[in-house]
Parts: C-alpha cells; sequence; structure tokens
C-alpha cells in the first residue's frame, strides 16, 4: 500500500517543480493504480478493500493536483508555506480585471447572437493567453522563486480557468 | 497487447478451481447473463438457446412469468406485463415525462413510483429483482452451483438513485453484487480485449431506453474513462413510440383501450426493425374496436419522424469530447452498443459525426454482458497470469450540496474518476446557529431545485458560535460502484455526522431482509408510516426554511405575501400534528409555492452579491 505522508511529487517519483513532463506523470499514475485499486482486491477482505479504496483516492486526488496546471501551482506554494487562495489577499491588477471582463462581455454578445465560431475564437484566445502564463509560472517557480509573483500569476490563472468555463458553459446552451 | 507486469502478491498460488462468477446486462428490453468459461467470455442461453431474455415480468393469476412467456401475453394482459421497468428506476412520478403513455396503475410513493398489480403493489426494485432472479437461477442451473459473485451493469449515466436502485434490485434477488459496472466500459473491456485495441475510443451505447456516450483511453490494459456523458431515459423505446404515435394520426384512430395500445406498439417496434432491411414495413392489426390498421412506414418517414431523437443523442457526444478536452478527429475507433444502434440512421448520423465508420464487429446485443462477466471473473480472483488489465471509471453527474440561497455547491465535479475522496469547508449562517442540514444534491444545475436531491442529514451539537465562525469539513467519497457517502464534522469541536447517501427511497439492509422474508402482510401500513415521516422530515426542513427566509430577507415581501406564507406555514404546522402524509405533502407544496416568489428575489440577491464580490477567492473552496 503507499505511504500517505508522501507528497504528491514523491508518490508520483517525479521531481518536485512546476513544469512536468506528462507522459511520465500519465504513465506513473496508472502503475500506481494498477497497484491500489480496489479492482485488484475482489477477493480481499473487507480491510483490504477500504484500504484500497483510499489509496485509490489519495493516488487519484494527486494525479488530478499535478495533472492540473492551477492546482499544481498552489500545490508548490503551499509547500512553501504560500496561500495562494489566500482570501484575505485577493487582488488581481485592475488591467487584467478589465481585460477579462470585456473578454466575458464579448462572449455574451456572441453567446447571444448565437456566434459558436465567435465563441470557440474566444475560448482559443483563452487558452492562449493560459499556456502564455503558465510558461511564466515555470519561471517563477522552477527559477529562483518569487512567490508573490507567482501567487498572482496562480490567480489570474484561475481566473482564466474560470473565464473558460463560463464560456463553455455558453457554448453548450447554444447546443441544447 | 502488451500488458501492465503485476506480481503475484503470494506466489506460487495455489491452482483452485475457479470461483463461479456472472455478469448481467440489465436492460430497458432485454437483459443476459454471462460468464467467463475456460477463459472465454460467453452468454449462457435459456433451454432453448435464446441468450436474450425480454425485461418484461407478468403478474399472472398462476405466478409470476418473466421473459418469452411475460411477452407473449402482453397485449392480453398490459396493466400486470410490465416492460421498461428500468425506466422507472429511482424515478418518482413526476420524473416520468409522460406517464400516461404507459397503461399501469402508477401508486405515488415516496420517492420511487410503484405499480399495482394482481400480485399487489410493486416497486420498480422489485420486478427488476424478478428479471435479476430468473438470470440467476438461468446461471446456477448451468454452471452447476450458486453463483458466489455478480457484475451488474447500469447506464453510464446513473445517477446515484438509480444506481442504488439497482443494487437493491440485485440483493434482492439474492445476488452477491461484487460491483456496478457501467455498461459503456463493460463494452469497451469486451472490445478491447478481443482486438488489442489501443489509443482514445468512443463508446456509443443506445439501448431500449437510454443513452450512454463514454470516452476512453486504452493504454497497455489500462481502460481509462475520460468523459462520459447520456440521456437516461432516451433510447430504442422512444423511436417506436414515435412509429407508434404516427400510425395513431396516419391512421385517423381513436383514442385506444390498453390492450390495442400494446398490439400497436408491439407493431410499430416491429416495423422499426424492419426497416433495418427494407426500405418500408407494414403495420397490419385488427383492433378489439373492429378497427383494420393497414398502413405502410418508408423508410424516409421514419427518418423524419425521428430526426429529432436522433440529434438529441449527439448532444451528449458533443459535450463528452468537450470534457475529455478531445476533437472527433482524436478518436482512433467508435464502438456501437445496444440493439437500437442496428438502425442505419444511428449509423449513419454516428459516422458522420466522427468522420469514419463505426466499429460493428461485434454482437451490439451481447458486449455488454460479456465484459460485465470478464470483470465479474477479475473480481473473483480467476483471472489467468498475463490477463491483467484495469479499469478506471468516473461518475456521470456532479455531485454537490445546497447553500444559501438554493444554490448547488459542486464539491465533486463530474469526470472525476472514482473512487474519490473530497472535502471541503462551510460555515454557519446565524449566530449561535447549532446544527446544520447537509443536503446533498446531484446534477449539473445551479440551482438547487434543478438537481436531483440524494439525501439530507443534520449535523448536531456545533457550539454556538458568531456566523461565520464554525468550521464545518463535509467530506464526500464515492466508491468504485460510483455510489456516495458523505460525512461532516465540525472542525472546532470535532463533532462529526456522516450517512451512507441512499436516497430516502433507497433500501436499507434492513428493509431487503424483511422483503426477502415476508413482504407483503404489513406493507400497506410500513409504506403510510414511512410516507408520513418522510413527509415530516421535508415539512420540518422547508418551514425553517422559509422562516429563515423571511427572517434574513423579509424586507424583499410585501404584506399580503407574507400574510400568504404566514398561513401556508400555518396550515404545515396544523397537518405536522397529524398522521396523513398525502395533506402534510399538499400543505408542504403549497408553502413551497407560496415562498416561491421570496426564494426567487433571494436568489437574484445572492446572485448580485455574489457577482459583486466575485473575485478567485469566492471561487476557490478552501
Amino acid at each position: 500500500m503507499i505511504d500517505f505522508s508522501r507528497n504528491h511529487f514523491e508518490l508520483f517519483g517525479l521531481p518536485v517543480r512546476f513544469a512536468t513532463d506528462p507522459d511520465a506523470l500519465d504513465a506513473r499514475y496508472r502503475e500506481l493504480q494498477a497497484e491500489v485499486h480496489p479492482d485488484r482486491f475482489g477477493a480481499g477482505s473487507e480491510t483490504e478493500r477500504r484500504l484500497a479504496h483510499q489509496a485509490s483516492a489519495r493516488v487519484n486526488e494527486a494525479y488530478r493536483a499535478l495533472r492540473d496546471p492551477v492546482e499544481r501551482a498552489r500545490y508548490l506554494l503551499a509547500m512553501r508555506g504560500v496561500d495562494a487562495m489566500d482570501q484575505k489577499d485577493t487582488k488581481l491588477p485592475l488591467d487584467f480585471l478589465e481585460a477579462q471582463l470585456e473578454c466575458r462581455e464579448r462572449a455574451a454578445e456572441a453567446a447571444e447572437s448565437e456566434d459558436i465560431a465567435g465563441l470557440e475564437a474566444i475560448l482559443a484566445g483563452i487558452h492562449r493567453e493560459r499556456v502564455a502564463r503558465q510558461g511564466e509560472l515555470a519561471a517563477l517557480l522552477d527559477g529562483e522563486c518569487d512567490a508573490e509573483r507567482a501567487r498572482q500569476a496562480v490567480r489570474e490563472l484561475k481566473f482564466l480557468a474560470k473565464v473558460a468555463e463560463d464560456v463553455e458553459t455558453m457554448l453548450e446552451a447554444l447546443d441544447a | 497487447m502488451s500488458l501492465l507486469q503485476i506480481a503475484e502478491p503470494d506466489e506460487p498460488a495455489p491452482r483452485r478451481e475457479p470461483k463461479r462468477a456472472i455478469g448481467i446486462d440489465l436492460g430497458t428490453t432485454n437483459s443476459l447473463v454471462a460468464t467467463v468459461r475456460n477463459g472465454i467470455p460467453v452468454v449462457l442461453p435459456d433451454e432453448e438457446g435464446r441468450p436474450l431474455v425480454p425485461s418484461i415480468v407478468r403478474y399472472a393469476p398462476e405466478g409470476v412469468e418473466v421473459g418469452h412467456a411475460a411477452m407473449a401475453r402482453q397485449s392480453q394482459d398490459p396493466q400486470n406485463t410490465i416492460v421498461s421497468v428500468k425506466r422507472f428506476m429511482g424515478r418518482g412520478l413526476a420524473d416520468l415525462a409522460d406517464d400516461r403513455r404507459f397503461p399501469y396503475h402508477f401508486v405515488e410513493a415516496p420517492g420511487m413510483v410503484q405499480i399495482g398489480t394482481r400480485h399487489g403493489v410493486k416497486s420498480p426494485v422489485e420486478v427488476s429483482a424478478d428479471i435479476l432472479r430468473s438470470l440467476r437461477l438461468r446461471a446456477e442451473a448451468q454452471l452447476g452451483g450458486t453463483v458466489e459473485g455478480a457484475v451488474v451493469t447500469v447506464p453510464a449515466y446513473f445517477d446515484d438513485a438509480q444506481r442504488q436502485a439497482t443494487k437493491d434490485a440485485a440483493r434482492l434477488a439474492g445476488l452477491e453484487v461484487l460491483r456496478l459496472l457501467n455498461e459503456p466500459t463493460a463494452a469497451a473491456i469486451a472490445y478491447g480485449l478481443d482486438n488489442a485495441a489501443e489509443g482514445v475510443y468512443a463508446v456509443y451505447d443506445l439501448g431500449g431506453g437510454t443513452f450512454d456516450i463514454s470516452i476512453l483511453r486504452l493504454t497497455r490494459g489500462v481502460f481509462e474513462v475520460l468523459a462520459t456523458s447520456g440521456d437516461s431515459a432516451l433510447g430504442g423505446d422512444d423511436f417506436d413510440h414515435r412509429v407508434f404515435c404516427w400510425a395513431l394520426e396516419a391512421g385517423k384512430l381513436p383514442p385506444l383501450a390498453p390492450s390495442d395500445a400494446r398490439l400497436l406498439l408491439v407493431k410499430s417496434r416491429e416495423a422499426k426493425e424492419m426497416l433495418t432491411g427494407h426500405q418500408a414495413a407494414p403495420i397490419v392489426a385488427r383492433l378489439a374496436t373492429g378497427d383494420d390498421v393497414n398502413l405502410s412506414l418508408t423508410s424516409d418517414t421514419f427518418a423524419g419522424i425521428t430526426q429529432q431523437l436522433v440529434q438529441k443523442t449527439l448532444q451528449p457526444v458533443r459535450r463528452a469530447l468537450r470534457d475529455a478536452k478531445l476533437d472527433v478527429a482524436d478518436i482512433k475507433g467508435v464502438v456501437l452498443v445496444g440493439g437500437a444502434t442496428r438502425m442505419p440512421r444511428i449509423r449513419r448520423a454516428v459516422a458522420e459525426f466522427f468522420g469514419q465508420p463505426p466499429l460493428t464487429n461485434l454482437n451490439p446485443d451481447e458486449v455488454v454482458a460479456l465484459g460485465a462477466a470478464m470483470q465479474a471473473n477479475a473480481l473473483m480472483g480467476n483471472r489467468e497470469r498475463g490477463d491483467d488489465w484495469l479499469l478506471l471509471d468516473v461518475i456521470p453527474l456532479s455531485l454537490g450540496l445546497e447553500t444559501m440561497g438554493g444554490l448547488a455547491e459542486k464539491i465533486v465535479p463530474r469526470n472525476s474518476t472514482i473512487p474519490v475522496s473530497r472535502a471541503q469547508e462551510f460555515t454557519t449562517y446565524r449566530d449561535g446557529q447549532t446544527a446544520m442540514v447537509i443536503h446533498v444534491v446531484q446534477g449539473e444545475r445551479e440551482r438547487v431545485a434543478d438537481c436531483r436531491s440524494l439525501a439530507r442529514f443534520e449535523l448536531r451539537g456545533i457550539p454556538p458560535m458568531a456566523a461565520g465562525a464554525a468550521r464545518i469539513r463535509v467530506t464526500f467519497q464515492v466508491d468504485a460502484d460510483g455510489l456516495l457517502s458523505a460525512s461532516a464534522r465540525e472542525q472546532v469541536s470535532g463533532i462529526e455526522a456522516s450517512v451512507v447517501v441512499k436516497p430516502s427511497y433507497g433500501l436499507s439492509d434492513g428493509d431487503i431482509a424483511r422483503m426477502l422474508q415476508d413482504s407483503y402482510a404489513h406493507a400497506a401500513e410500513d409504506m403510510a408510516a414511512r410516507a408520513f415521516a418522510e413527509a415530516a422530515v421535508e415539512a420540518d426542513q422547508l418551514a425553517e426554511q422559509v422562516r429563515n427566509a423571511v427572517a434574513a430577507d423579509g424586507d424583499l415581501l410585501e404584506e399580503r405575501e407574507r400574510a400568504t406564507i404566514d398561513a401556508a406555514l400555518a396550515e404545515v404546522a396544523r397537518h405536522r400534528g397529524g398522521d396523513d402524509a398525502g395533506s402534510l405533502r399538499a400543505a408542504v407544496e403549497a408553502l413551497n409555492r407560496a415562498s416561491e416568489g421570496l426564494a426567487a428575489r433571494r436568489m437574484d440577491r445572492s446572485v448580485s452579491k455574489a457577482l459583486s464580490g466575485r473575485n478567485v477567492d469566492t471561487l476557490v473552496g478552501e
């Protein structure tokens, strides 16, 4: 069974850093699940099955956190004692917020006029920005760590993810 | 296919007799049972060599008939012959889009609808158990002994209530349930292992009454579901019904008696099936009224009347692809499952959407049962060395709980890989609040009212604190069957409460034991008491909510509205003191209506509050 005290990176045998090798992460995930998944203990005792459930859920949780850039960055910052989402300090730069607000408005207009291609273009734009922001984060977290700037980049990335989600919801609504 | 190498825990493993394990595909229209024999999955046919058993149960004067026998008599005894019972699993009368479509005597019961038959009132769980029991007996006769474990399949898009109902039915049928397995996943195992498939595949599963789409990645023996979506009330049945409606109209028929309706429905289905190989199909019937029906359904007409249904399946397909963050071009192959995918209409639509012809080198009726048998075999520890594979499945619908303003807060998002355990912290709303109701819901909508309510439980004994000071950690755990349990713990005091989430009408272990022994004697009395107890919980809950809402946002009310609410509250209190579930429920309903306007305005207020303060931290849980 797995050692629950290890951090996500140790669990997956990966270096503690933001830049990751997604193929290595995926492969290691499958290997871990092959060991601990409850299906491996179908004929096992009640206790074994319960432990398998816990271990498998733990592996799923770690995989989810490591695969998602926002969660991965949050986790790295938390390891350094920094809470990226601390509710006491949630400031974002005004120009960033304005740009996002404007983006939301454009999306809402596109949705209003049932412009699916327009919405998809907006979504692609957000995606490009997210990729760029991830590059920044890698530099901020893996180089000489600037926790405060990294913290802000994480929050911006999270905000972008939320905007993308909203646009996806609009697209979905047009599908219906 | 190269497979993951996994060492045997205690080598050398002693050779032993394989345990008797079966896989059951409990379908809307047909059901099957399969097992693995000498390493090869096989369907177990009946004495006449028929692999499928129609999922039809007739409560006949002389006993219970299941399958072909029940099917043969359905037109003569439609009210006592239950078809497509799967549509009613975990569903209330209000959930059935058109209950007049069915000839049954529906009985309103808390949560799940029941059906009056000549053998008394039957819940869908009991009817399904009758089908499962006949499959268990068939398997035991052929395997030469008691079945030691079974995997029962469910539509991937089944919610917690429908899954729980299925598991209860299997237990009631005397089966040891090893696992509930999603139907498209079962099909993927059977297909993938048979064809040594690698890459991303879509499974398009259109059954008799349910539609699922699952996107899976197959990598060296690991079957990883990336996303699933569907419609748990859309299937071949609906195509039959369209033909039936067309025949009514084209034949200018008057409203039909139940037996005539069933006859015409059967003829409609036959015509639909005939169109698979022909350009036109006759619908000919003599009704009890003496009217003759003599129509010809062309494939063009059929295409026209079912166009909308075909489109309805593509919507979840697009959503699943989006959730998997994949494009049509990423899909290496499309596996068709379910008898309804035999329709050329469906095959064309799927081919057009995916830009490739679907894979049809397997029997769409049998592949799910075969996959289930393979999973049962593996879970029983019967697998051979080298026969090593693993399933990683997901939950189809988000799980969350109700927060202030009737909004649903998601805790486990849809398409999370199971098993999963996830926690989130909440706090109190009022100063000195000592109890909290945890209302667990499932669904994608923002408002709790639009999601499915799964359970409510209370955390009591919270030490009085200022509003917002208590820290209540709610933990959701979803097991490998996709079933949820939830617990809540106040972090400061350590007070704890938990439930295995069984929808309020789900059966407890005790219920099942009792039903297995003697179900009929006190059924009516028990039901009434249970119905009242449940209505009372709901009444208290709603009254408390409304009182809170009035206290918190009374300024949103006009005087007259307030008087109406007060009167409705008094009425609920009056019936709460009685013992009649029906009148209490009516009073609760009236209170619901009276407070609807307030609820909507409060929601607007909380939404605008949330929006004005919307920044990153409000989007993040902990």
